[in-house]
């Protein structure tokens, strides 16, 4: 199999300076941490980063800049619609009385879903390797199988599927 | 990445079998609420608990002396996590039996009917009324405990996160089910879950950042790569600051600390004791691992760091505790307070810090899951008598139950004859040892602060007349009894004669890279 297909993540920076840190001793140290300068071609990880942070400060600064202006200057009339709850722009949906029940069922689904959804998200990739992983990998999913069954198992005695 | 060939990881299954078993008992006893009969749950429940953490104990003991890096170098086990094994076990048993206990409260067991209930509804009265219990605790308590051993004894940052989240989920669950102030509890619950789910946060970026410096999540590697590269750079600290920000929130020093009130206050006190002791365990563990195998080359640069996080976790712990009108608020500083002593340990960064520490814990452990057990039977009508006004003159109306408390406190407070005393002592000298002199004074003034509330609680229940509605103490069953008992006979052996647990933990010498 090609390595294509998985995430390369990057080698990390191996400097040849084999010398022990606590042989130079706490002063030594922050001598040297001050008087170091990267070697030619190796990655400085605060250059590269650098573009970002400037991008965020430039982010963080447009918005804090547009808020204050829109305080400062913007004319301030309220109606009832500016006070409500921001709902995506739709009329907010009511809230039972006094904070009261809403149905639990979707929530019994919703944990349904995490159990089928994480057992996928194992099993797929597995099922892709499944030759290379050897009896090992075999029973390791098989008992990762057991143990999302499990749960499952407890929901469906407890009356989690039934819908009334 | 070589893909080319897997090579399945060669596991030491006798040295983990604490963990597997533990784990495996979980997993079975959710099986058990899911075919088991509503009334014969919990006998079956609290004889799996109970005989899976005496199995589990026995395995830690019979490998006494074992030094081994299993699982492709994801787990260690050595003298210090055998040590923290053997503590997490004996103090889950303990937490366990108060947790089993429901002849302290008339209306059941310390967990609410239905913890899906709606508080003050009529399902809940009638669940109430039908005498329903709430098993699942069981399953839960396991997997926190199963997640407690993996924590301490994890060696890369990947398996540490999972034990992290396996050990805090149910606890967030466990801390809202109480049976009474069930608003407050659940407001504990919340409050704990997205702090905590915030302080997973950090510790994950941290990772994140390490690996980006060294290449590995295992810490030997990170310490490899320390020593590797002449320069640190922002990767190396800013990582290792995050990653120590997530452990310091479990184990509640400031300014991580905000959760532990309320926290404390709003779990049944069987579950802030369980959790009090157990918790603070596992996560100094798994920070003095982090410290010493992955940081110990750069440890002047944490140090400073932490230096200023134990002063403030000292002084604030203890000056807050000060004003505290509620007994379980009071507790909860105290154990932030505590948490900035055992910091003294881990500052010293030495073989003598690290058995200190271990000392410390297993007294403070013992200590606070008495005190917490006191708690729990101390009552008035509308459940536990927490308000501290309450307790006015209960050493004169329960003697036995005064003196067992005041033991506590004073063992807290580090009185000599108490396992506080040889506690303080032993992180102290460790920390003269490594030259901190000047925490250490630091240190003493807190502790001397420290004893003033400690003392004061003695002193409302010795020489102050009784509450207009004094609280009663109530009997409990022999679970609470056993573990009470175990708990002041720890406190007072280990004050008296502590040489056989320093002979053991100094035995247990250094972490195993």
């Amino acid at each position: 199999m090609e390595s294509s297909r998985f995430i390369v993540l990057p080698a990390p920076l191996i400097h040849e300076a084999p010398e022990h840190y606590a042989c130079i001793g706490r002063e030594g140290f922050h001598k040297r941490a001050k008087s170091f300068s990267y070697e030619q071609g190796a990655i400085d990880p605060v250059n590269v980063y650098t573009p970002i942070l400037i991008l965020g400060i430039l982010a963080f600064g447009f918005a804090a800049f547009s808020i204050i202006i829109a305080t400062l200057t913007g004319p301030k009339r309220y109606n009832r619609a500016k006070v409500d709850a921001y709902e995506c722009g739709i009329e907010p949906t009511p809230q039972p009385m006094g904070g009261g029940r809403f149905p639990v069922k979707y929530y019994l689904t919703a944990m349904m879903f995490i159990i089928f959804d994480i057992e996928l998200v194992f099993l797929y990739p597995w099922a892709v390797a499944f030759d290379q992983l050897e009896l090992f990998g075999f029973l390791a999913m098989a008992l990762f199988l057991f143990n999302l069954a499990v749960p499952f198992v407890y929901e469906w005695r407890r009356g989690g599927l039934e819908w009334d | 990445m070589n893909t080319g060939t897997f090579n399945p990881p060669e596991i030491d299954y006798l040295a983990i079998a604490p963990i597997l078993i533990i784990f495996g008992t979980a997993v079975l006893s959710v099986l058990v609420e899911a075919f088991v009969g509503r009334t014969a749950r919990r006998p079956v429940q609290l004889v799996l608990v109970i005989g899976s953490l005496l199995v589990a104990l026995y395995f830690v003991i019979s490998q006494a002396g074992t030094r081994t890096i299993t699982a492709n170098g994801a787990l260690v086990i050595d003298g210090p996590a055998l040590v923290l094994w053997g503590a997490l076990l004996v103090l889950s048993l303990l937490g366990a039996m108060l947790m089993a206990e429901r002849t302290l409260d008339p209306s059941g067991d310390v967990f609410a009917a239905r913890a899906a209930a709606l508080p003050g509804s009529e399902d809940e009265r009638q669940f109430t009324q039908r005498g329903w219990v709430q098993t699942e605790v069981w399953p839960l308590f396991l997997f926190s405990v199963s997640g407690m051993l993996m924590f301490v004894a994890a060696n890369d940052l990947l398996l540490m996160f999972v034990a992290l989240e396996v050990m805090s989920l149910p606890l967030y669950l466990l801390a809202g089910m109480a049976r009474r102030r069930r608003l407050l509890s659940q407001e504990s619950a919340l409050k704990y879950f997205l702090l905590g789910a915030f302080s997973s946060a950090f510790f994950l970026y941290g990772a994140s950042l390490l690996y980006g410096f060294s290449g590995t999540v295992s810490l030997p590697g990170i310490a490899e790569a320390i020593s590797a590269k002449p320069s640190q750079g922002p990767l190396l600290i800013l990582g290792m600051a995050l990653l120590v920000v997530g452990l310091l929130f479990k184990v509640g020093a400031v300014p991580f600390h905000q959760w532990t009130p309320d926290v404390y206050q709003g779990a049944p006190s069987a579950v802030t004791g369980f959790m009090a002791a157990t918790v603070k365990i596992a996560a100094f563990g798994a920070l003095l691992r982090v410290m010493y195998v992955a940081f110990g080359g750069i440890r002047w640069d944490w140090e400073p760091m932490l230096w200023v996080i134990a002063i403030l976790t000292m002084f604030v712990g203890s000056i807050v505790a000060l004003v505290q009108t509620d007994i379980k608020r009071m507790l909860a500083y105290s154990s932030i307070a505590q948490s900035g002593f055992i910091m003294l340990g881990v500052i010293a960064a030495s073989a003598e810090g690290l058995s200190a520490s271990l000392f410390y814990l297993i007294a403070y452990g013992f200590g606070t899951i008495g005190a917490f057990a006191v708690i729990s039977m101390v009552r008035q009508s509308g459940g536990e008598a927490t308000s501290l006004s309450a307790w006015a003159g209960l050493g004169r109306t329960s003697p036995v139950i005064g003196a067992v408390f005041a033991v506590f406190m004073l063992s807290l407070a580090g009185i000599p004859l108490t396992s506080g005393f040889v506690a303080k002592f032993g992180v102290f000298a460790a920390a003269i040892e490594s030259g901190d002199t000047w925490l250490v004074i630091a240190a003493v003034v807190a502790s001397i602060i420290a004893a003033f509330f400690y003392v004061r609680v003695i002193v409302l229940m010795y020489f102050s007349a009784p509450a207009k509605e004094p609280a009663v103490v109530a009997v409990p069953s022999a679970f609470t009894t056993i573990a009470l008992a175990a708990g002041v006979t720890v406190t007072v052996v280990l004050g008296i004669i502590p040489q056989p647990l320093l002979e053991l933990v100094a035995n247990a010498d250094v972490f195993l890279r």
